[in-house]
């Protein structure tokens, strides 16, 4: 196999298209939770200034090498995760460097980041990073298990590891999708998902303008910049995926913003009306309502 | 202003804070020095912005648009921040965020008066967070003292102690004054003056003596980031 070296700008173009979009798209998000709460919320810009401002900033401190690789780890998942996925379906020039068994490399991206972070913010030496990061890898590592079993499920449907084949068997109409050849699949992958944006009812790793921050709590200028970059591309890289294996992916960019905003509106619309769980309630949640359910679905598939 | 009188701190150190060998679990023994800071305990110094004069326009104008305020409530003034991140008057929508940690802070609201002790842990986060960085005074209580004027154990002009950029005040002012006060901020760092951080540098030792005059148990490092 020969590899073509017009896949890498075409994968930069990729990645340049999802940060703007995803920038822009949390931004939104914010708004529109705001506006439930009636407020006016952030401008539309306001990520992009946030970015600016700190890669400006003229001071920064390290705690040692693992500190500044957390962020560098964290990053790598992000662009990793949406590398070795196809953006569009059918697009020679989106399908990125998706190959035969990307399926099980994906959802090894999904916990690369976490698990970078936690080493960085470890080395912080702050008490409220080492809550941050115990707390994260708990309820990530119950989300996780629901997303495993629904993709395992979604796996044995389409004989195949492959996204490609499994968007491919999913074209031709809504019919085809998995969210109705295998809707108890698609229920576990979307608790998952629900676990792991960071948004209510369970954002209490980030517990976002409280005391404790969480893992970033001694990240500033550059490395937060790096981090604020990350969090614009993972969700959409991760979003990719869960379009791709359940809603029948995107052959257009069109179609691509207008679903990954759907998907994002579930986590932003349970956001708004759930408060938040307790570590303990959220692990317990996952074990009791998503897994028995991705259990289900590899069952009866 | 005296500069001569006290530098020495008048109570003595506390013994949990003294500089002593530690014994591990596993029989290591180890130095513990828990004034010491083991990161960084030098000197600031004045960073001058960008080389180009259009590069650090375009990073003042992103500063004054995202100013992070670090929820650090001083006094009673604190209260006066709390309406602004609700729907009433919605600060966020100017650009304006609470951060949790001095770390990701750039802008400290002194909320109303200032205790001896509370001056003390506000020095530590002012020097936590990142150049450059801008303090607002909020209240008449930063200013001279307000009706705290006669008091023991307050402090009476903000600005002896930590460079400030602008002052609100009031007894306490509306949340609408404290927005008229950082659109102020705000034109003042797009045009360049907002340099309190550099202004600290280049006086730091000015500003340790007027610290250690009113502090007198001093038991932290002279600077620490």
């Amino acid at each position: 196999m020969t590899f073509e070296w017009i896949k890498i700008p075409q994968s930069l173009l990729t990645l340049f298209i999802v940060l703007n979009y995803g920038l822009l798209l949390t931004a939104l998000v914010q708004k529109i939770a705001a506006r439930a709460g009636r407020r006016h919320g952030i401008p539309i810009w306001q990520n992009y200034v946030d970015l600016l401002k700190n890669y400006g900033l003229r001071t920064n401190i390290t705690h040692g090498v693992m500190y500044y690789l957390g962020p560098v780890f964290r990053l790598s998942g992000g662009v990793g995760l949406l590398l070795f996925v196809p953006t569009i379906y059918g697009s020679e020039m989106f399908s990125n460097l998706s190959f035969a068994g990307d399926l099980i490399l994906a959802l090894y991206f999904i916990f690369f980041g976490t698990l970078g972070m936690a080493l960085g913010a470890g080395e912080s030496g702050h008490p409220h990073a080492a809550i941050g990061v115990s707390r994260g890898l708990s309820q990530v590592t119950a989300a996780e298990l629901p997303l495993a079993l629904a993709v395992f499920s979604v796996a044995l449907q389409y004989h195949t590891l492959s996204v490609t084949d499994i968007v491919a068997a999913q074209q031709g109409g809504v019919a085809h999708w998995t969210l109705v050849t295998n809707p108890l699949a698609v229920v576990a992958g979307m608790f998952s998902f629900l676990g792991s944006m960071m948004r209510s009812p369970f954002d209490v790793v980030l517990a976002p303008q409280e005391i404790p921050i969480g893992p970033p709590t001694e990240y500033h200028s550059s490395y937060l910049a790096l981090m604020q970059t990350n969090r614009a591309i993972f969700p959409v890289a991760k979003m990719v995926i869960y379009m791709n294996l359940f809603f029948g992916g995107a052959s257009s960019w069109a179609e691509f913003c207008l679903k990954i905003f759907l998907i994002y509106m579930v986590s932003a619309l349970v956001g708004v009306v759930f408060p938040r769980f307790r570590v303990e309630q959220s692990i317990r949640w996952f074990l009791t309502w998503a897994v028995p359910v991705g259990v289900a679905a590899i069952l009866l598939v | 202003m005296q500069q001569d009188d006290v530098v020495e701190p008048r109570v003595p150190v506390k013994d949990e804070l003294k500089k002593r060998t530690v014994k591990g679990p596993d029989g290591f023994e180890f130095e513990v020095d828990p004034i010491h800071d083991y990161y960084c305990d030098a000197r600031p110094e004045v960073r001058p912005g960008s080389y180009l004069k259009i590069v650090e326009d375009l990073f003042n104008w992103a500063r004054s648009e995202s100013l992070w305020i670090l929820g650090f409530g001083t006094g009673c003034g604190a209260i006066e921040m709390r309406p602004l991140m609700t729907p009433r008057f919605d600060a966020y929508r100017y650009g304006i965020q609470w951060r949790p940690t001095p770390r990701q802070a750039n802008l400290f609201v002194i909320s109303g008066y200032l205790s001896v002790k509370t001056l003390k842990r506000v020095i530590r986060s002012y020097e936590q967070m990142q150049n450059p960085k801008y303090v607002v005074g909020l209240g008449s209580c930063t200013v001279n003292g307000g009706m705290y004027w006669d008091s023991y154990n307050t402090i009476k002009k903000l600005d002896e102690y930590l460079p400030v950029d602008v002052y609100v005040t009031g007894c306490m002012p509306r949340p609408e004054a404290l927005l008229a006060g950082f659109e102020e901020l705000k034109r003042i760092i797009r045009a360049g003056k907002g340099e309190g951080a550099n202004l600290y540098a280049k006086n730091f030792d000015w500003y340790k003596a007027n610290q250690k005059r009113v502090i007198h148990d001093w038991d932290m490092p002279d600077y620490n980031w």
